[in-house]
């Protein structure tokens, strides 16, 4: 019973513990719920997993309610068509699956001491319900095989995330989370204007009725239409370099929990949105022959790697330099799809995992030194490595992880990418991606020497390590970053699947 | 002319859809932004409705004969859309919801709601937490804290 319907419930689980959260006024139970629904899910979708390793595909109808056999009274024709809403759960979508809720689940013990530092009191248990509505918007946005619901699950995550970033304790919190509020919105509402003109040249919501209709009618002005309209309103969800520009505001003041895990994991999502809309929905051949979207991913590319990496050196707040990391590392994502090659593909679904490791932990570490310290710019890191030897050790090996040092996962994802980059014989790419590096290494060093070299002002109080739960969190990630940094198989057998996948079999 | 007749639905939804566009982008007041922002929504509703239209169709509730079973050769209206854009209304409310809540929050903790001079607040906030680190008077307490503890009493 449990295991037939686990493609939705690793989804409703924590859509229902939200709403029982808002039932408390305190935070100790919505704390204790959110665990048992983030473990819920992660146990749903480990469950799930072992169930695709092979290759099969899990297709769940909502409510047994899908296929349908219908009479087109205008043509006569008899056909069937899948009505209902489905739940499509394939080797692509199990790693995304897999990476928010493993995120979720470990840095909860870390949310309860930050955001009690962080929050006012009778916030506290909105907050959770707030996460969990997030996090089960995230899910669902993964797991759905219907546009439309990709559409409502955005929107569930992207409201709940503005609600998320406003509770920052800067006031310039407010402003950011409307500046993204506006770009949010526009962006969605733009995927739903293209959602829409599929929808009439298609009369379908389903995605793999969709692909399979799509063939027909994929050189006709609505779907060029449509495409673009899509590819603008992901690329502003994404924070691709143009429309970057909500995501490094929103990072800086957002509560230090709620950094962490967005930037793990919001524009990861996306990115998982548009390659399976690319490749599965309007298929290779249309997005890369017929329309010049790797010229245009490339070249935007490009220009956020360099801005993103060139400004996070002169950041003064942490927080912000992270974030513009962050732009420039979306920039690799990104350029390694444009490339529209397997290797390409490979290497944006493992640096989609890897990036989400790295700077999940280095937000961590940052939130850990802003609730001792109470600031994030990088003098408030001024000797701070003395007396919080573990979290400034987490940050390095975060930072090794982000510039691509070997055994650490970051190290994969970019060996990966220059790979895909010499199969094409993008040479001045590759320079440009160890420019890039280099710039990395710049700005992490920063903090790292204002941590271990300078010395903190001798009249400013004793700092104590980090409490108990946010080093789990941050251990664990460690253990992570270290791990997937030498033992591969899991995540480059399941990447180099989901490729090959995508790109021989369609769905 | 038959051009711009036959679907002027959709040239209506697409002069919606720039007012809106425009409104956000150019007004410096945030709650015109979310006015503009709602235009802009509403005007995809008026897309997916149109795309519903099956023109001399049925509305889409089954014609029944004498023995109540549905009547062939119908056509009936496609109510999907309908459907689909009563979940883009609710999430058009929501989204102006958060949107006048986050307006109320700033019109407290900034005193305005106009663009330029939330700017100039916010490039102000910068550079007295730049300014704090030379002096070094309170490393341990930001004024970016202050700002919003003081008015968290209230809320």
């Amino acid at each position: 019973m449990i295991e037939n319907n686990l493609p939705a419930l690793h989804v409703v689980i924590p859509l229902i513990a939200a709403g029982v959260c808002a039932l408390f006024k305190k935070d100790v139970w919505p704390f204790r719920i959110a665990c048992v629904a983030l473990l819920c899910s992660f146990a749903a979708v480990v469950t799930m997993l072992t169930q695709v390793a092979g290759g099969d595909v899990i297709s769940y109808f909502m409510g047994d309610w899908g296929r349908k056999d219908y009479y087109d009274a205008m043509t006569g024709v008899k056909d069937s068509a899948v009505v209902g809403i489905e739940y499509r759960i394939d080797m692509l979508n199990i790693i995304v699956l897999l990476l928010i809720s493993f995120i979720g689940l470990v840095m909860l013990p870390y949310a309860k001491h930050s955001i009690e530092a962080e929050i006012p009191r009778q916030k506290r248990s909105l907050f959770y319900v707030m996460f969990l509505l997030c996090f089960a918007g995230m899910l669902g946005i993964v797991t759905t095989g219907d546009v439309f619901n990709i559409y409502v699950f955005i929107e569930i995550t992207s409201l709940s995330t503005y609600t998320l970033i406003a509770l920052g304790r800067d006031r310039r919190a407010l402003t950011s989370s409307f500046e993204y509020l506006i770009m949010g919105t526009l962006g969605a509402t733009f995927i739903l204007i293209g959602i829409g003109l599929l929808y009439m040249m298609t009369g379908t919501l389903n995605l793999v009725d969709m692909s399979v209709r799509l063939e027909e009618v994929s050189h006709t002005n609505p779907v060029i239409a449509a495409f673009a309209f899509i590819t603008l309103g992901l690329a502003m969800k994404i924070a691709l370099f143009p429309v970057h520009i909500w995501l490094t505001n929103a990072y800086a003041y957002a509560p230090s929990f709620v950094s962490a895990f967005l930037s793990a994991t919001a524009t990861k999502v996306m990115i998982y949105v548009f390659i399976r809309l690319i490749y599965d929905v309007f298929g290779q051949d249309f997005s890369f022959a017929f329309m010049p979207l790797s010229e245009i991913l490339i070249t935007l590319a490009i220009l956020g790697i360099v801005v993103g990496s060139v400004t996070a050196v002169y950041q003064q707040n942490v927080k912000r330099l992270l974030a513009f990391s962050s732009v420039a590392q979306l920039g690799y994502m990104t350029l390694a799809l444009g490339l529209a090659t397997e290797t390409g593909l490979v290497a944006t679904i493992v640096h989609l995992s890897n990036h989400a490791l790295s700077k999940g932990l280095l937000f961590l570490c940052v939130g850990a030194v802003v609730l001792r310290v109470g600031g994030s710019r990088v003098d408030d890191f001024n000797g701070v490595a003395k007396q919080m030897p573990l979290t400034m050790a987490a940050f390095v090996l975060g930072g090794f992880s982000l510039i691509g040092m070997p055994l650490t996962a970051g190290f994969i994802s970019k060996w990966y990418l220059l790979q895909a980059l010499l199969e094409e014989g993008h040479i001045a790419l590759v320079i440009v991606l160890l420019i890039s590096s280099l710039l990395a290494i710049v700005y992490i060093w920063r903090v790292v020497e204002a941590a271990y070299f300078k010395e903190r002002d001798a009249k400013a109080k004793k700092l104590t390590e980090a409490p108990l739960g946010m080093l789990i969190s941050m251990a664990v990630l460690v253990c992570a970053n270290i791990y997937f940094g030498v033992m591969t198989d899991f995540t480059l057998g399941f990447a180099r699947d989901a490729a090959s996948q995508l790109f021989h079999g369609g769905l | 002319m038959d051009y711009i007749l036959g679907g002027y639905n959709y040239w209506m939804a697409i002069i919606l859809m720039l007012t809106g566009l425009y409104a956000v982008i150019v007004s410096g007041n945030l709650v015109k932004k979310l006015i503009g922002l709602v235009i802009f929504q509403t005007s995809v509703l008026l897309i997916y409705i149109s795309a519903g239209l099956v023109k001399g169709a049925h509305f889409p509730i089954y014609e029944l004969n004498a023995h109540n079973v549905p009547l062939d050769g119908v056509v009936y209206v496609n109510p999907l859309p309908h459907v689909l854009m009563l979940t883009a209304i609710v999430v058009g409310v929501a989204t102006l919801a958060v949107g006048l809540a986050l307006a109320v929050r700033i019109k407290e903790a900034f005193g305005t709601i106009e663009e330029e001079e939330l700017i100039v607040l916010e490039l102000a906030d910068t550079k007295r937490a730049q300014e704090e680190l030379i002096i070094k008077k309170k490393p341990q307490k930001p004024a970016k804290r202050m700002t919003r503890t003081s008015k968290g009493g209230k809320r």
